[in-house]
């Protein structure tokens, strides 16, 4: 059997994936959200949030620290531009191996709990790692000034072939420019493999497993297996998911700080994960769009702007109802996003994903009627 | 919505890698006026140019962030010809005409940088790929300005720093595109040291409290040397988180030191917290070495001062400008702000003002927006008018030099917002140092295509 | 010998805050099996209790005084404490005491907010899984600062404390050292007092009323108290506003400490999590003792010569305990064991 085989649902699947993500530069100008960083954004983090899945979502398991790894993989991704060379795929290699790394120690001993244990275990070890980075290893992190390229690297390969130039260096893919829409691509596709990737994993006997811990971990060791590697190894997984996600941050935007560790950063993914749908491939990636286009355009609007889309109202309902809307609008993204969280939780608690299901299920089942949303997750405690 | 919609004519999407894509029937909805006309980054094409402000409008600096906010959309207002005009009469070079920047009304996008370097970034990436935008301006921490500096050297967008008082900024991470107005930690060291030694004593023991992070690491550089130059001792120099919220595990520890100087290397939120902390636990009333003890904020606004309240009475700091001066300028400047704002604008408002009007006339000088030109005009400019005195923008290392302003917390404060007091106006000649004490180097002049 | 004591001072006051806060949620956990993300949020609504208050009482008028001008040339504003128009010199005592007199405020608000927080909400997740618990509060955390944000800005908002109460007490010279040698701020030592006061009244509550009883038993065996006739849900639910009112409590008190703003409830959650496995989830006495353990040790942890000896370790002390506490006594320091394992 073919080792790239894919089911025939997942290979349409994914071919359906590839043409959205690829088109994105034309579906998101009436967004106006088509422009290369937040672009590059929606792909690096979707690839965040498939990683966390493969252990959240098919584990149970609660990490509350996965972003100590994308931080990991973003600070080797510079010292590897800083150190060797400005290439990009050297930079992912290292960056994907050192928060495989990481995520072995930390996951070895986290996996000794399970449950909340687990969750604040892992959240612990993020937090060391984000006060670490901010001050005593500023040596290596550059502390809150975040870690940046300086034109007196010694990038010793770059250097063995070329001169130093004048100015900054940017990161390149086989000489190729890493900027602007280019990056997109290059990450896009980076994407694409990555959710083949976790298609195969979904669907392989190993994943099989992964959901056997989530269902009920008792019974598997009843049965005589040892989950703790199976787990062990969805957890390495999703670090170096996380890892090489950080290590595309640092490719379009060669700088690395700390705060991308912060326990709130690792908080984000859980709420992408859960917003879309956990346990479903596309969910997390739906998650990850919806959070960073909020953050992004949301974000961005003012009352100027409010008032100019509201301009067909009179001017005293005009006023009322750009001092409501600002509120969850501009500064007040989060708001709606909170809103948008908790409601997903109490009334959809499949995320998004669940909601498509319904929603065409009503459609399908309009004759005969039958239970919907049936999918209750009741991860591993 | 017009802001927005800016977004949908970004030429860059269509520049590279769409060709194939292109084909297939969206196309014709894609080509919008000038898209191929572009010559460096954002260069404005249509009546109006757009600026991007990115300041902290959350976390530790989040007051100083409003406050930047208030001075930036006077400064617009002023370059459109709305409102009184501000600082356009005075200032020494009068091409500004208050129609705009050549001729182009000026638009502005606006961000928070949460006072974080990574959101800083994201937020100015966005202006300059999103909204278009000519010029960067904004922060009010050092290490979110030096990051947006670096973005802005990148992307070939000249980048006018608010608040940031690191010496790295116009130091070792100095660049071509990035310009400096407020003054540096080295500059408060060579102001603040005699004051102090006439005012303490030259045989103090200081003990350190610094933010941990680039602008705390050169701010106790500075004032160690200077201070260690007139003969004081440093009993300990602790890091502390920014943000920290709590500093009483900092504090306690200094009591029983030995030390007799508390110098707070903190600011915003931090500094105000520091101090009242401080304060809180006696040390003020304390005795030690035979001397009262003194605590000493090198870097002072008006902001941390209100916030402080009684805390701040009588302790000596440093200043870019204060409101109360008696210039022309600054007078008028007060009373624009004020007017429009019913409050009195802090240091930040004015750097950050002035680095917008600067950018304005620079453009106006150079008669275009080529940044390698516009930076050209800006470097080596001599101008005055401004609420600083004579001011020159430093060819080499992009540091503007003017006076340096000693201040102290008033004792008997007038209104809500007289806090501080001039105690002493350290001039240009002193304040001045050989840029090459730093190292870094300042870049190509080359304009980029946004990227 | 002076520093250690200081430092072990300021142990028990920052502990003070973790204990109050660790022992509402451990009490939310012990009674309704639920795990509250949103219970840092509670501590920081319990703060803005005083800021509101406060804000009530300095409402100011503004009468324009045409004979004088700003230096911008506008008529000089004349503000007014409406407090003082209203109550004379009372008004001027009203304002300097505001925020312990804000617990007469906070402690009703927060009983409603927590009540209405648990049938509103929370009931509706007893049956699930805690994930889902954790997630919903989580977003309800959200919520909330983000509403605090909305209407008291995003910056922090200074509390002053009462002047007779500013200053420092000479704590040395009371335990017999050399004066002046040990001064410690009155309000901490306040905070941590009040604290204890706090933690010892909840004790008393559950041990020696019959409610208190009741309510034990319900979180020994929730089911045979249920058979026995007793409307045990009303009862936890009151049991989570008295949560809510404890965390309220500690938030009102440290305002003069820290100023406050929307994000000190995610501050604080972290850290009292932390505090709460350390001690053992559903103990109170263990969150009670975590709170002041991990106190001291980051107040320990902070002074110049630990930090020499291991540079770093005051940022990251406490997460160092709980991983230590977590992998030697996977229970904490006084877990029972079974609770929310598998």
């Amino acid at each position: 059997m073919n080792i790239f085989y894919l089911p025939r649902r997942d290979a349409i699947t994914l071919a359906v994936f590839a043409l959205v993500v690829l088109t994105m530069p034309i579906w998101l100008v009436p967004f106006g959200a088509a422009y290369p960083g937040l672009m590059q954004k929606f792909a690096i983090f979707a690839i965040f949030a498939v990683g966390y899945n493969v252990l959240f979502g098919l584990t149970g398991y609660l990490s509350f620290g996965h972003a100590a790894f994308l931080g990991v993989g973003s600070y080797t991704a510079v010292w590897t531009f800083k150190l060797m060379t400005m290439n990009v795929i050297p930079a992912m290699i290292f960056a994907v191996i050192v928060s495989g790394l990481f995520a072995l120690a930390i996951g070895f001993v986290s996996l000794r709990r399970s449950g909340i244990y687990f969750s604040i275990l892992t959240l612990a070890f993020a937090q060391m790692c984000y006060n670490l980075a901010y001050s005593v290893l500023t040596p290596i992190t550059n502390g809150e000034t975040a870690l940046q390229l300086t034109i007196n690297d010694p990038r010793v390969l770059d250097l063995m072939f070329s001169e130093r130039g004048a100015g900054l260096p940017s990161p390149s893919l086989l000489g190729q420019g890493m900027s602007g829409i280019e990056a997109f691509y290059v990450v896009a596709v980076v994407l694409l493999i990555a959710f083949y990737i976790a298609q195969k994993i979904f669907v392989s006997p190993f994943g099989m497993m992964l959901r056997a811990i989530k269902s009920n971990q008792t019974r598997m060791h009843y049965t005589g297996f040892n989950t703790r590697p199976y787990a062990l190894t969805a957890f390495v997984i999703s670090g170096m998911y996380a890892g090489l996600a950080g290590s595309l941050l640092a490719a379009t935007d060669p700088l690395a700080g700390a705060e991308r560790m912060q326990w709130t950063a690792s908080g984000e993914v859980v709420l992408m994960t859960i917003l879309g749908g956990v346990g479903t491939l596309i969910g997390p990636v739906i998650g990850a769009w919806l959070i960073k286009y909020f953050e992004n355009i949301f974000s961005g609007f003012n009352d100027a702007m409010l008032h100019h889309t509201f301009s067909w109202l009179p001017q005293g309902a005009q006023d009322v109802v750009v001092a409501i809307t600002s509120k969850f609008v501009g500064e007040g993204w989060q708001l709606s996003l909170g809103l948008i969280f908790v409601l997903v939780v109490v009334f959809l608690p499949g995320g998004v994903m669940e909601g498509i299901r319904r929603f065409s299920s009503i459609f399908r089942n309009r004759r005969e009627p039958g239970p919907t949303g049936a999918l209750k997750t009741s991860p591993a405690e | 919505m017009t802001l927005l919609k800016r977004g949908l004519t970004r030429r860059r999407v269509l520049q590279t890698g769409m060709a194939g894509i292109i084909g297939s029937g969206v196309a014709p909805l894609m080509f919008t006026k000038g898209a191929w006309a572009q010559e460096f980054c954002n260069n404005p094409t249509g009546d109006t140019v757009t600026l991007g402000f990115v300041m902290p409008l959350t976390g530790a600096y989040a007051d100083e962030g409003a406050d930047q906010q208030r001075a930036f959309l006077l400064a617009v207002e002023h370059l459109n010809g709305e409102g009184d005009g501000g600082l356009l009469p005075t200032f020494s070079s009068k091409v500004l005409k208050g129609n705009g920047i050549l001729g182009k009304k000026v638009a502005y996008v606006t961000g928070d940088d949460q006072t974080k370097s990574d959101a800083g970034r994201d937020a100015a990436r966005r202006m300059i790929e999103r909204d278009g935008a000519i010029m960067i301006s904004g922060a009010s921490s050092s290490g979110v300005a030096i990051a947006e500096q670096a973005l802005c050297q990148e992307m070939g967008v000249i980048y006018m720093a608010g608040l940031t008082h690191s010496n790295d900024t116009t130091g070792k991470d100095k660049k071509r595109y990035g310009f400096r107005h407020f003054f540096n930690a080295y500059q408060s060291g060579t102001a603040i040291a005699p004051v102090l030694g006439e005012a303490y004593g030259k045989d103090r023991r200081a003990y350190h409290l610094t933010s941990d992070y680039t602008w705390g690491w050169t701010q106790e550089e500075s004032i160690k040397n200077a201070t260690e130059a007139m003969g004081w001792e440093t009993v300990a120099a602790v890091r502390t988180p920014v943000g920290a919220g709590d500093f009483s595990q900092y504090i306690t520890p200094v009591l029983n030191s030995g030390a007799d100087v508390l110098i707070l290397n903190h600011y915003g939120f931090d500094g105000v917290n520091s101090l009242t902390q401080a304060v809180q636990f006696g040390l003020r009333d304390r005795q030690a070495n035979g001397k009262d003890f003194q605590i000493v904020l090198p870097l002072v606004s008006d902001l941390m001062a209100q916030g402080a309240g009684e805390a701040i009475k009588g302790i000596y700091g440093t200043a870019n400008w204060d409101w109360q001066l008696d210039d022309a300028a600054s007078g008028a400047f007060t009373r624009s702000f004020g007017a429009k704002y019913g409050q009195p604008p802090s240091q930040i408002a004015q750097t950050s003002y002035v680095q917008a009007l600067l950018y304005a006339d620079a453009v106006e000088r150079a008669g275009t927006f080529y940044p390698p030109e516009v930076i050209k005009a800006l470097e080596g400019f001599e101008f005055d008018g401004m609420g600083n005195g004579p001011t020159l923008y430093r060819a080499e290392d992009h540091q503007c030099l003017k006076e340096v302003l000693v201040v102290q917390g008033r004792e008997n404060p007038s209104t809500t917002f007289d806090v501080l007091q001039t105690v002493q106006k350290v001039g240009r000649d002193v304040a001045d140092y050989d840029a090459s004490i730093f190292e870094g180097e300042l870049g190509p002049y080359d304009a980029a295509l946004c990227a | 010998m002076e520093t250690i004591l200081a430092q072990l001072l300021n142990g028990l006051d920052k502990g003070g805050a973790y204990a109050l806060i660790a022992l509402g949620l451990t009490l939310v956990f012990g009674t309704l099996g639920v795990v509250n993300f949103a219970h840092g949020a509670l501590f920081m609504l319990g703060a803005f209790c005083a800021v509101a208050f406060r804000q009530f009482i300095t409402y100011e008028t503004v009468t324009l005084d045409p004979t004088k001008l700003s230096p911008w040339g506008a008529p000089l504003e004349i503000k007014t404490p409406m407090a003082q128009i209203w109550f004379g010199d009372f008004g001027a005592v009203l304002i300097n005491w505001s925020v312990p007199i804000s617990i007469l405020l906070a402690i009703p608000v927060m009983l409603v907010i927590g009540i209405a927080m648990e049938r509103g909400l929370i009931k509706h997740f007893y049956k699930r899984a805690h994930m889902d618990q954790i997630l919903v509060t989580f977003g309800l955390a959200i919520v909330l600062q983000e509403v605090v944000k909305a209407i008291f800005g995003a910056n922090p908002i200074s509390q002053p404390m009462p002047v007779e109460l500013r200053g420092s007490a000479d704590i040395g010279a009371m335990l017999g050292l050399t004066p002046g040698m040990v001064t410690y701020p009155i309000w901490r030592l306040i905070y941590f007092l009040f604290s204890a006061s706090i933690i010892g009244a909840v004790f008393a509550f559950l041990r020696l009323t019959t409610f208190g009883m009741v309510v034990r038993a319900g979180m020994a065996d929730r089911e045979t108290v249920g058979i026995l006739g007793i409307n045990i849900d009303r009862r936890f639910t009151i049991m989570f506003g008295l949560a809510a009112v404890v965390a309220g409590l500690a938030g009102v008190m440290y305002t003069p400490l820290v100023p406050p703003n929307y994000h000190l409830g995610m501050d604080f959650l972290v850290l009292s999590f932390v505090v709460v496995v350390v001690g053992g989830m559903g103990s109170l006495p263990g969150a009670v003792a975590a709170g002041f353990l991990l106190g001291i040790l980051q107040s320990f942890a902070s002074m110049t010569e630990i930090k020499a000896i291991i540079p770093g370790i005051d940022q990251i002390i406490i997460y160092l305990v709980a991983v230590v506490i977590l992998l030697v006594r996977p229970r904490g320091l006084l877990g029972r064991r079974g609770v929310m394992e598998t």
